[in-house]
């Protein structure tokens, strides 16, 4: 196999998570000559997440994949606790009546990317695993400055565009200076661990039928008064159980993530559920938290931002998406780049690209939730002084004893000017203007 | 020169559980990775390449289609050329009968590709069987000098002379040896490099040849495959358990429970305690299966 005149693609691909392979397969499909780079051993080696994507974009690009996709159940149970102290108030929201672009599913990231690949390769695209990126290639300066291409170690590949996937750490984009450094409030840590179980089990103890899933998210001291929470996912033969927690004050914690992961995992509350099943997985990953607020410049000229590198995250507390952001963004830098390519005019592209996101629901949805990071972050009562109201409201509701009674009122009132009336009414206030 | 390297794809045994019941090996869901050693080897064969302008690596190994896999990630490091050697006859061979295959199968690419090989490298041994067998019976087979264990290497192309060192148990021991040569390669040899793009690129889009029985008609047939094997394997079992391993956290401890340990059982042999002993490894009391 001499090498002669290094072949050229239309466009490099840095990362097949979904959002780089999302924009391969669209790419691909329209034949498009693309080369996906990927570190990890196989797409999705690397990466993490608790479980969730909502599928509307998935459909948009491969609308047969609920025959296809490695899906571990769909999500019919919603549940949203809040604990403190070995006490938790929990709600749980079932429906059996959900439409086709609201469906969700709990996956695995090493089943689901791997197909995802897969399936753009089916379609063209050539998708490299194993081989890192070290540099991206520019050339000029300030502001003809142009992306050209990438290097890995001793080789280099040259493209007329670069589609920076490369995720949440974003090494890369930080090196060539084109986004600034990475500010710790932005960013939270997750960790998670997978436990196997029978599927019966699951579905007995939570209620659920074959195939079925739930989705729980739970906040409440667990972190110890840091912006974050907990979360468990139903697989098909296991449960997906973790935590994230926001990276600036995590050195302040009492405690190591793992630390609060294993008292998470035996709260009264959770350590039923996980009795006598195998932990099987143990990860941690980087999650962008910062929403639209968090943003980079998505594209300059010969080089697009998609998914987790643009931060298109959102953490609504009850909502947590990203792989569906992921997707739509990585079918939109490839419309764009499409465009481009048809008019060749790629310098045009990136105006186009960012113009497709503000235009979707994509930009759009990012856009209205967009104070809530920093009310999360700017609310601490939420973690620690909220989830013990709630849960002592909750035992005065529900305790009886041989003291005799007491107006509900009078105890709720008691209750709430433990916390501050004010400050109650005032966090309440701006956390709906916030959604 | 045309350097050729033998590998084999086995199951990652850092990952390896046993049935605790039937003690066989619990295959599903362990991941193949290429056998460490022979990464040593393959690297060895592509700095002899860098270092001679013009030469030529080519792997081979033996297996199920899906060794291709392995053979790709060869490829992916630099190998020119990759052949698998696979048929249902060829199928339960025990190390005889699969270096025999594998000599003959060396002979038929000599055959195609009209030129003998100047070096062959194993890997010392594979590390789901760990018999050290295969690389010399290869050698055997084809009439060819061999040095194993080798931990240092250099080719001499002018002189046609090779110089090894080896590993022993005590020691090391330089050689000089004429080429053609066959080695194998301890870890010490080299440190194997990372895949590059443009070779994965390549083994992407590589097509592997296959050699089946048909394509060597002469091979003699009672010598492969189970029916060639003379290895009967007549029991596996784990070894039992031996004395726990005692973490202890500072040198003050540790010094306590020597104390502690020598005032109880005046005399007695500690060789349990030591630290790294393995004590899920399993024992095959004959050596069975290929390498």
């Amino acid at each position: 196999m001499e090498q002669g005149v290094r072949e050229r693609f239309d466009v490099i691909v840095v990362g097949a998570g979904p959002a780089g392979t999302a924009a391969a397969y669209r790419l691909a499909q329209q034949r498009v000559k693309v080369l996906v780079i990927e570190r990890g051993m196989a797409p999705g080696a690397k990466n993490m997440m608790g479980g969730r994507i909502y599928t509307h974009s998935l459909e948009t690009l491969i609308p047969d994949f609920r025959e296809r996709a490695p899906l571990e159940r769909q999500v019919r149970k919603e549940r949203i606790s809040i604990g403190a102290g070995g006490d938790m108030t929990t709600i749980e929201y079932a429906t059996n009546n959900v439409a086709p672009d609201e469906e969700s599913y709990v996956v695995l990231r090493a089943k689901f990317d791997k197909w995802l690949a897969e399936e753009a390769e089916k379609q063209g695209a050539l998708i490299i695993s194993n081989v890192q990126v070290t540099e991206l290639i520019t050339e000029g300066s300030g502001k003809e400055r142009r992306v050209i291409g990438v290097r890995c170690h001793d080789d280099e590949v040259y493209a007329n565009m670069v589609i920076i996937a490369e995720g949440a750490n974003t090494v890369l984009l930080e090196e060539a200076g084109l986004t600034g450094p990475t500010p710790p409030h932005s960013m939270a840590v997750g960790v998670k661990e997978v436990y196997t179980l029978k599927p019966e089990v699951i579905n007995d103890r939570l209620g659920l039928n074959d195939k079925e899933g739930m989705a729980w998210l739970t906040l409440g001291d667990m972190t110890d008064g840091i912006l974050g929470g907990g979360f468990i996912y139903t697989n098909e033969g296991s449960l997906s159980v973790g935590m994230v927690v926001g990276l600036e004050d995590i050195g302040k914690a009492n405690r190591s993530i793992d630390d609060m992961l294993g008292a998470f995992t035996s709260h009264p509350s959770i350590a039923p559920l996980l009795k006598n099943a195998q932990l099987k997985e143990h990860s941690a990953h980087l999650v962008p938290e910062g929403g639209y607020m968090s943003m980079p410049k998505l594209g300059g000229k010969g080089y697009l931002v998609v998914g987790d590198a643009a931060r298109m995250c959102m953490n609504l507390g009850y909502t947590i998406r990203g792989m569906d952001l992921a997707i739509q963004s990585g079918i939109c830098a490839a419309e764009a780049i499409n465009v481009g390519l048809r008019d060749s005019n790629m310098d045009a592209v990136s105006k186009l690209y960012e113009k497709e996101i503000k235009n979707s629901w994509l930009g759009k949805d990012l856009k209205l939730y967009k104070h809530m990071p920093q009310f999360l972050a700017d609310t601490p009562g939420i973690f620690q002084t909220y989830p013990a109201f709630v849960n002592d409201l909750m035992r005065d509701v529900f305790m009886v004893n041989g003291k005799g009674a007491e107006p509900l009122m009078k105890k709720m009132m008691r209750r709430a000017k433990s916390v501050g009336l004010s400050t109650l009414i005032r966090d309440a206030w701006k956390g709906v203007r916030s959604l | 020169m045309e350097l050729l390297v033998c590998i084999k794809q086995v199951p990652d045994t850092s990952e390896i559980k046993l049935d605790p019941e039937t003690n066989n090996l619990i295959r599903t869901g362990l991941p193949s990775i290429v056998n460490p050693f022979d990464m040593h080897a393959l690297e060895a064969a592509l700095t002899v390449k860098d270092q001679h302008p013009g030469s030529r690596v080519t792997v081979i190994t033996m297996g199920p289609p899906q060794a291709e896999e392995a053979l790709r990630h060869c490829l992916s490091l630099g190998a020119d050329q990759a052949w698998l050697i696979t048929d249902r006859a060829f199928g339960g061979a025990d190390t005889l009968a699969t270096s025999y295959t594998i000599a003959e199968a060396i002979r038929h690419v000599e055959r195609l590709i009209n030129k003998p090989f100047d070096m062959i490298f194993c890997g010392k041994q594979a590390i789901d069987g760990d018999t050290a067998q295969v690389g010399p019976q290869i050698a055997e087979e084809l009439g060819m000098a061999q040095a194993t264990y080798v931990c240092e290497l250099s080719v001499h192309k002018d002189t046609g002379k090779v110089i090894v060192k080896r590993e022993h148990e005590h020691g090391y021991e330089v050689m000089e040896a004429p080429l053609p040569l066959l080695v194998t390669a301890t870890t010490d040899l080299n440190e194997p490099r990372m895949p590059g793009l443009w070779h994965s690129i390549e083994a992407k889009r590589y097509e592997i040849g296959h050699i089946t029985l048909q394509d060597i008609p002469t091979i003699d047939q009672s010598r492969i495959g189970l029916g060639g094997s003379p290895t009967r394997v007549r029991k596996v079992y784990q070894p039992p358990l031996r004395s726990k391993v005692e973490m202890l956290s500072s040198v003050e401890e540790g010094i306590q429970k020597i104390l502690e340990l020598a005032n109880i059982d005046n005399g007695q042999d500690y060789a349990g305690i030591e630290q790294g002993s393995a004590p899920n490894a399993s024992t095959v009391e004959q050596e069975g299966g290929n390498n």
